[in-house]
C-alpha cells in the first residue's frame, strides 16, 4: 500500500479529506461571493487559513473509551480469550493485512462473514423498493460522491487499499481492516487510500507510525471510539452529516445521551446494535419503523430499536402513562426522548452551497473560521474545495410521517429541477398503519446536476492529476470525468439544484425528565403543526363546528339577556 | 289541596346537582382550553384534569341512576303535553304581564313540563352523547386499529365540541331561569336546603305526616 510512504502522506490531506466516509465531493468554478451568511450562532472572528487541509476535521480526536459491551464493564475480566497471550499475535506485524491474515488463522469463518457485510461492500440492494443503493453508488448531499473518490472517501472502508470500488477485489477476506473495529489502543489510524492531488498536502505529517503487533493484541468488542472514528465524522468532519452522531458521544455524559453517558449506563454503539455473526441490526437504508415484535423475557433481540429492549409499552401504569402508551403506534419513541440534536457542544452542517466552491487567494485554496461551536473549537463556513456552509446546534428535529421505506434519487433518476429535490423521499403517511412520526434533521444543499439530463452527477473529486476538483477547481471537467468515469450520460452542461436529505434522529435520547412535554405537540402552533392529514386533540379543531357552537352559545346569551330587558321593561310599564 | 313547605330534594340529589355543577364547570373550562381557545397550563394537566373530572362525573352518575331507579325519582321526568303549552306561553307572553306561573309543584312532578321535558333531553340525549364520544375519545387508543383515523377521531372529536357548547349554551339557560321567579334566592334555596312549596293531596299529606314527618313542615 501506498501508504507507507511519507510522500503521499505530504500530500494527502491538505487538499481534503472527507473522512468519515461516504461521501466526497465538491466544486466548483463558478466563483461567486454568494451570500454567504455564516450560520447562526458564534459569529467567529473570520480566520483566513491557506490550505486546505481536512484532517483535523476529519480525524484528530478518538478518545479511547471504556464502554460497556456485552463482555460487561470490564471485559478484561469476562472475556475467555486474552488476546496479548496469543502466540499468534506476538508478530512483529508491519501492516493491516499481515494482521487481519493472523486474525483469520482462528477466526476461520469471520472472514466469509464479514465480505457480506455493507462495510466492506459499500453496496446494499434494498428489496421493497428494488433500488441499488450503498456508498458505491449513491449521490449524497454533502460531498456527493464516494464513487470514483475512494482514494478519499475509502478512508473509512473496512478494509485496505480500495481504490477504486470497480476494480477492487471484493473476495479477498486478507484485505479486511479487523482493527479499525476491534483495536482498543486508539493508536491506530487509517489514511485516505491514494494520495489526492498535488495541492493536497501533508495529512500525516509527523504521526507516529503505528505499532502493529500492539493494536493487533489489544482486540476486543467495539467501544464507541471504533465505531465513532468514522461514524462521527460522516461528511467530512464532526457531525456534519447525521447530527445526532458526533464527537460528544466519544465520552458523553448522561445529558447528552441517556444510554451512552458514562456516568449512567455508558453503552457501547454494540449495546443497541446487536447481531451476531459480523451482522448487526439499525440500518439506514432499510430502518425498522415501527418495531411491534414482542420478545419473551431473556430472548435474544434482533432489532436495533428502542422497543427492542424498552418494549410497545414502557410507559408506567398511570393514567398519563396509559395514555403515552396509546402513542406508540404512531409516534416513534424518539419523537419525544429525543427533543434536540447536534448537543453536547458539537455543531451539525445543516445548509451546503457548492456554487462558491473554488475560490482562491493567491492562486491557493483556503478556508474561512466562521463559526465558534459549544464546546468552544471553531468551524469553517468557507472551504475553497467545498463552499459555504451553514452550522445548527441543540437544534429541534423536523417531523415527519415514515414507514421504514426511503426512496432514493440516484444518478440514474430524472427529477424536475425548478424544486428541491429529495435525496432520500420518506415513504409514509397518517392513512398507513406502519408509519409513524419520525424526528428527522433536513440538510439542505444547493450542489451540482446535470442541466441537459436533469440528473444528479459524480463528481470527481478526489485525484492527482488535472480533472480533480480539489486541486484544480473546475466543475465542467470534474463532473465531466466523474460521470464518463461511470459511462453515464453528460449533457455537457451543469447547473446547481437545491437538494434535501433526511437523517433520522435517534441517538442522543435524553433522560425522561428532559422528554417532551404534550404541550410541544398538543398546541395550534406545536411542533407538528406542519403535519396534515389526521386530527390532532389540542392542534387541530373543526372551524364550522366552532362558529356553529359559538354562535350557539352567544345566541343563547343575547336570547335571555333580551327576555331579561323585556321583563324588566313590562314589569317598569306595569308598576305606573 | 293545599301548599305545604316539602323537602322535595333530598340529601344525594342536592350532592349530585351540587357536585356534577362544579364538574361540568371544570370540564368546560378544561375542555375549551384543550380546544386551544386559551392554554392556562400545560396540555398535560388539562387533560388530567379533564378526565379525573369526567371519570368522577361517571361515577356520579353511576350512584345518580341507580338512585333515580331504586327510588322511583325518574317518574318526575316523565314526559306530558299536560300543561306544557301553559309554560311555555307563560315564558313567551305572560311572564312579561306579571302574570303567575301557570304550573304548581306537586309531590311527583316537581318540575313543570317544560322543565321536565328539558331536563329528559338534557339526561337521555345531551349527557350520553358526550359521554359517549368522551369516552371514545379517551379510549382511541383501544378502539382505533391501523390509521390514526383521520375520520374517526375527528368525528368523535367534532361531535363532542358541538355537545360542549350546548353544555354551556343549557347552563346559561339554566342560570337565568332562576331569576324568572320572585327572586333568585327563592329559586335556588330548595336545592340548597332542600324544601320547596308543594301541592299536596290529601292523601299526600297525610302519608308524609304518618311516615315520613320530617319532609313536610307544617
Amino acid at each position: 500500500m501506498w501508504i507507507s510512504k511519507r510522500g503521499f502522506a505530504r500530500r494527502a490531506v491538505r487538499c481534503c479529506a472527507a473522512a468519515a466516509m461516504i461521501l466526497t465531493g465538491s466544486m466548483v468554478a463558478t466563483v461567486q461571493a454568494e451570500e454567504q451568511a455564516a450560520a447562526k450562532a458564534g459569529e467567529a472572528a473570520g480566520k483566513v487559513e491557506i490550505g486546505i487541509n481536512e484532517y483535523e476535521d476529519t480525524a484528530k480526536k478518538r478518545p479511547v473509551d471504556k464502554s460497556v459491551t456485552r463482555l460487561g464493564e470490564k471485559p478484561e475480566d469476562k472475556s475467555t480469550t486474552d488476546h496479548a497471550k496469543l502466540k499468534e499475535l506476538q508478530g512483529p506485524f508491519s501492516s493491516g493485512p499481515e494482521v487481519t491474515k493472523a486474525c483469520l488463522g482462528c477466526h476461520n469463518k469471520a472472514g466469509h462473514q464479514f465480505i457480506k457485510n455493507k462495510h466492506w461492500t459499500w453496496k446494499y440492494h434494498n428489496p421493497k423498493t428494488g433500488q441499488d443503493l450503498g456508498k458505491s453508488v449513491l449521490v449524497n448531499n454533502f460531498c456527493t460522491n464516494a464513487a470514483g473518490n475512494e482514494g478519499m472517501c475509502a478512508q473509512c472502508h473496512a478494509g485496505y487499499g480500495m481504490t477504486d470500488a470497480r476494480t477492487y477485489d471484493f473476495k479477498n477476506e486478507e484485505n479486511i481492516d479487523c482493527l479499525v473495529c476491534h483495536e482498543s489502543t486508539g493508536t491506530y489510524y487509517k489514511l485516505p487510500p491514494t494520495p489526492g492531488n498535488k495541492a493536497c498536502s501533508v495529512m500525516f505529517e509527523g504521526k507516529k507510525p503505528i505499532d502493529y503487533t500492539k493494536v493487533a493484541q489489544s482486540v476486543t468488542l467495539p467501544g464507541r471510539n471504533n465505531c465513532g472514528a468514522c461514524h462521527f465524522y460522516g461528511g467530512g468532519g464532526d457531525n456534519v452529516k447525521h447530527g445526532d452522531l458526533s464527537s460528544a458521544l466519544f465520552k458523553p455524559s448522561k445529558k447528552i445521551d441517556v444510554h451512552m453517558g458514562e456516568d449512567g449506563e455508558n453503552f457501547s454503539c454494540i449495546i443497541c446494535h446487536v447481531g451476531e455473526g459480523h451482522d448487526w441490526a439499525g440500518s439506514r437504508y432499510a430502518p425498522l419503523a415501527k418495531d411491534t415484535t414482542k420478545s419473551k423475557p431473556g430472548l435474544p433481540r434482533q432489532t436495533a430499536t428502542c422497543e427492542s429492549c424498552h418494549g410497545v409499552e414502557p410507559h408506567p401504569m398511570s393514567l398519563m402513562g396509559i395514555k403515552l402508551n396509546d402513542h406508540t403506534d404512531r409516534v416513534a419513541c424518539e419523537t419525544c426522548h429525543v427533543p434536540e440534536f447536534a448537543t453536547g457542544g458539537v455543531a451539525t452542517k445543516i445548509h451546503w452551497d457548492w456554487r462558491t466552491a473554488g475560490k482562491l487567494k493567491n492562486g491557493e485554496g483556503y478556508r474561512e473560521e466562521g463559526y465558534i461551536q459549544g464546546n468552544g473549537e471553531p468551524r469553517h463556513t468557507y472551504k475553497s474545495i467545498k463552499g459555504n456552509f451553514k452550522y445548527g446546534e441543540n437544534l429541534k428535529p423536523i417531523y415527519k410521517w415514515f414507514n421504514g421505506t426511503e426512496i432514493y434519487t440516484t444518478v440514474h433518476d430524472k427529477f424536475d429541477p425548478t424544486k428541491p429535490v429529495e435525496i432520500n423521499h420518506l415513504e409514509g403517511s397518517p392513512d398507513d398503519p406502519n408509519s409513524r412520526i419520525w424526528p428527522f434533521k433536513k440538510m439542505v444543499t444547493i450542489q451540482p446536476y446535470d442541466k441537459g439530463n436533469n440528473t444528479l452527477v459524480y463528481m470527481h473529486l478526489w485525484g492527482d492529476d488535472d480533472d480533480a476538483f480539489w486541486g484544480n477547481y473546475k466543475f465542467d471537467r470534474a463532473i465531466a470525468r466523474g460521470m464518463k468515469d461511470f459511462n453515464l450520460p453528460y449533457s455537457g452542461e451543469f447547473g446547481f439544484v437545491e437538494t434535501w436529505s433526511y437523517w433520522p434522529i435517534v441517538h442522543m435520547v435524553q433522560p425522561k425528565e428532559n422528554a417532551l412535554s404534550c404541550q410541544e405537540c398538543h398546541a395550534r402552533e406545536g411542533r407538528l403543526k406542519d403535519l396534515k392529514g389526521f386530527y390532532m386533540p389540542g392542534r387541530d379543531r373543526n372551524e364550522w363546528i366552532d362558529r356553529i357552537g359559538i354562535f350557539i352559545v352567544l345566541a343563547t346569551l343575547l336570547g335571555v339577556l333580551g327576555h331579561g330587558l323585556l321583563r324588566i321593561l313590562f314589569s317598569r310599564g306595569r308598576s305606573h | 289541596m293545599a301548599v305545604y313547605k316539602v323537602k322535595v330534594f333530598s340529601r344525594f340529589e342536592r350532592f349530585w346537582h351540587w357536585s356534577q355543577a362544579a364538574l361540568i364547570f371544570i370540564l368546560l373550562f378544561s375542555g375549551f382550553a384543550i380546544h386551544g381557545f386559551f392554554r392556562p397550563t400545560g396540555f398535560e394537566n388539562l387533560v388530567w384534569t379533564h378526565v379525573v373530572a369526567a371519570s368522577a362525573l361517571i361515577v356520579l352518575w353511576i350512584f345518580a341512576i341507580f338512585w333515580h331507579l331504586t327510588t322511583g325519582n325518574w317518574r318526575h321526568y316523565l314526559p306530558t303535553t299536560k300543561g306544557l303549552f301553559k309554560v311555555a306561553r307563560y315564558y313567551a307572553w305572560g311572564i312579561f304581564r306579571g302574570e303567575d306561573h301557570p304550573y304548581k309543584k306537586r309531590f311527583w312532578h316537581k318540575h313543570n313540563p317544560l322543565q321536565a321535558l328539558a331536563y329528559l333531553g338534557l339526561k337521555l340525549f345531551l349527557f350520553p352523547v358526550i359521554w359517549i364520544t368522551g369516552l371514545a375519545y379517551l379510549l382511541y387508543g383501544f378502539w382505533s386499529q391501523g390509521p390514526i383515523t383521520a375520520s374517526s377521531l375527528e368525528w368523535v372529536a367534532v361531535i363532542h365540541t358541538l355537545f360542549a357548547f350546548l353544555m354551556a349554551a343549557f347552563i346559561i339557560i339554566h342560570i337565568y331561569l332562576l331569576t324568572t321567579g320572585h327572586s333568585f334566592k327563592e329559586h335556588v334555596s330548595p336545592m340548597l336546603t332542600g324544601y320547596d312549596e308543594v301541592e299536596l293531596t290529601d292523601a299526600e299529606k297525610a302519608y308524609l305526616e304518618q311516615d315520613e314527618p320530617g319532609r313536610i313542615i307544617t
